[in-house]
């Protein structure tokens, strides 16, 4: 496994430039860098979102290895299918068996956080139970970027989104965010993980650790979303670095149902740091929304918490 | 790429030539553009893992891969690059956003 950049930059870039992201999107560079590791042996399937659609405008493809287009609820049927189909062919002769872990077919589904935490979650869930050797990724930006920023299941608390909006009578999205990630570790697959693409080792590992697992894999990578979050387009991955910095987005992963938090911050830097420079939080910062702030951070905390608690829990 | 008759497309909408879309040049969305200084260059590669449109352009024949400079067929001036350009912290930046004259 390549983890110096030093080698991965002789990888080849399956994700070709000239795909219709936003300038600065860090989610096309997290397909960039899955598909750096996964390499050309790869089936990828995507759920109707952002980066299905940027990469995918007909007639133009920016993928370099095969690629499926699923709609919105359903990628992870899809992949799984495709699986499957793989695994017969090869069963009935029609395939070879793959000799070195080298040839190994990989299967990877992505979505976004509408497509995966809302829409995709009963196909995602199926597929993981049955235990399909595959991967699903999901780049959680936090709300439905593709269609218009509409609040999804993984928008947090505050957030200013087009469906809940920060005005006169509401301020902003009113729920605490789902955490999939959990929901995942309760399906006791092989394992489940947390990255972000400016952690590039972290997530090149990870991503290499859930091909190789032999069952079901989930990623859940954060992706910070210049114009859903509201930061300058040059921002993104110093964003993703401190929502693990404050954390809002703990690096950890749990293999076999064993947590273990790849990064512990020394010192925890506040939440209102992060949220201050993203305009979908602006109004946080109102006279008047203190106990908003104050609601966030209790969160944050509770949850990194209850995660070193699962840590020393599964590791005793 | 040549606009084919609809006779002429694959069914079911599947587009056979795998990264095509390396043909669709989006450095004309910039309104800015990386200036590389060789000579602060540390060849660390964290602009090449970083850029979201595969704008880097990097010499890998040699033992230490070269950063080259930037790709202007498909760079949308972000500037993610520059940010996170590890010898702009020191005062000696490798990559400065400047805007562009078209
Ligand atoms: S990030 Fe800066 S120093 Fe590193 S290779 Fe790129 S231009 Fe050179
Ligand atoms: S400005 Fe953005 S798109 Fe252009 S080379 Fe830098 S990171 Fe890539």
């Amino acid at each position: 496994m390549a983890l110096s950049l030093k080698e991965m930059v002789k990888h080849e870039d399956l994700l070709t430039g000239g795909h219709r992201a936003c300038a600065g999107c860090t989610g096309a560079n997290i397909l960039r860098q899955i598909m750096l590791t996964a390499g050309p042996n790869t089936v990828m399937g995507g759920a109707t979102g952002c980066m299905e659609v940027v990469t995918t405008i007909y007639p133009y493809t920016a993928w370099k290895n095969s690629f499926i287009h699923s709609a919105f609820e359903n990628v992870a049927a899809t992949i799984s299918g495709a699986e499957t189909a793989y695994r017969s062919l090869q069963k009935h002769g029609e395939l070879p068996q793959a000799a070195a872990d080298a040839e190994r077919m990989n299967f990877i589904a992505f979505g976004g956080d509408g497509g995966t935490y809302d829409i995709g979650i009963q196909a995602l869930s199926g597929a993981m139970e049955r235990g399909h050797r595959m991967v699903y990724v999901c780049y959680d930006n936090g709300a439905y970027m593709n269609t218009g920023i509409q609040r999804s299941s993984a928008t947090p608390f505050g957030a200013h989104t087009s469906t809940a909006p920060a005005g006169s009578v509401k301020q902003g999205k009113e729920q605490d965010r789902k955490d999939l990630t959990e929901i995942l570790v309760a399906h006791n697959i092989p394992y489940v993980a947390q990255t972000t693409p400016f952690h590039w080792k972290d997530l090149a590992t990870k991503v290499e650790k859930a091909l190789s697992c032999g069952g079901p894999a989930f990623l859940n990578i954060l992706m910070p979303c210049t114009v859903g979050w509201g930061f300058p387009m040059e921002r993104g991955m110093q964003i993703a670095k401190e929502a693990v910095e404050t954390n809002f987005w703990p690096l950890f992963e749990v293999e076999d149902g064993v947590y273990k938090i790849n990064k512990k911050p020394k010192e925890r830097k506040p939440i209102a740091d992060w949220m201050k420079e993203q305009a979908r939080f602006r109004h946080v910062f109102k006279p008047g929304n203190e106990s908003m702030l104050e609601h966030a951070q209790q969160w944050v905390d509770q949850q990194w918490d209850l995660l070193l608690k699962r840590e020393t829990m599964t590791n005793m | 790429m040549s606009l084919k008759r609809a006779q002429e497309l694959p069914d079911a909408g599947i587009i056979t030539e795998a990264g095509n879309a390396v043909d669709f040049k989006t450095g004309d969305w910039r309104t800015y553009v990386p200036q590389f200084h060789e000579e602060n260059c540390i060849h660390c590669m964290f602009c090449w893992i970083y850029c979201p449109d595969s704008a880097i352009d990097v010499d890998t024949s040699g033992d230490k891969p070269q950063m080259k400079g930037i790709l202007l067929d498909h760079c949308k001036g972000c500037g993610i690059c520059a940010t996170e350009c590890p010898p702009a912290a020191k005062g000696k930046a490798a990559l400065v956003m400047v805007r562009e004259e078209k």
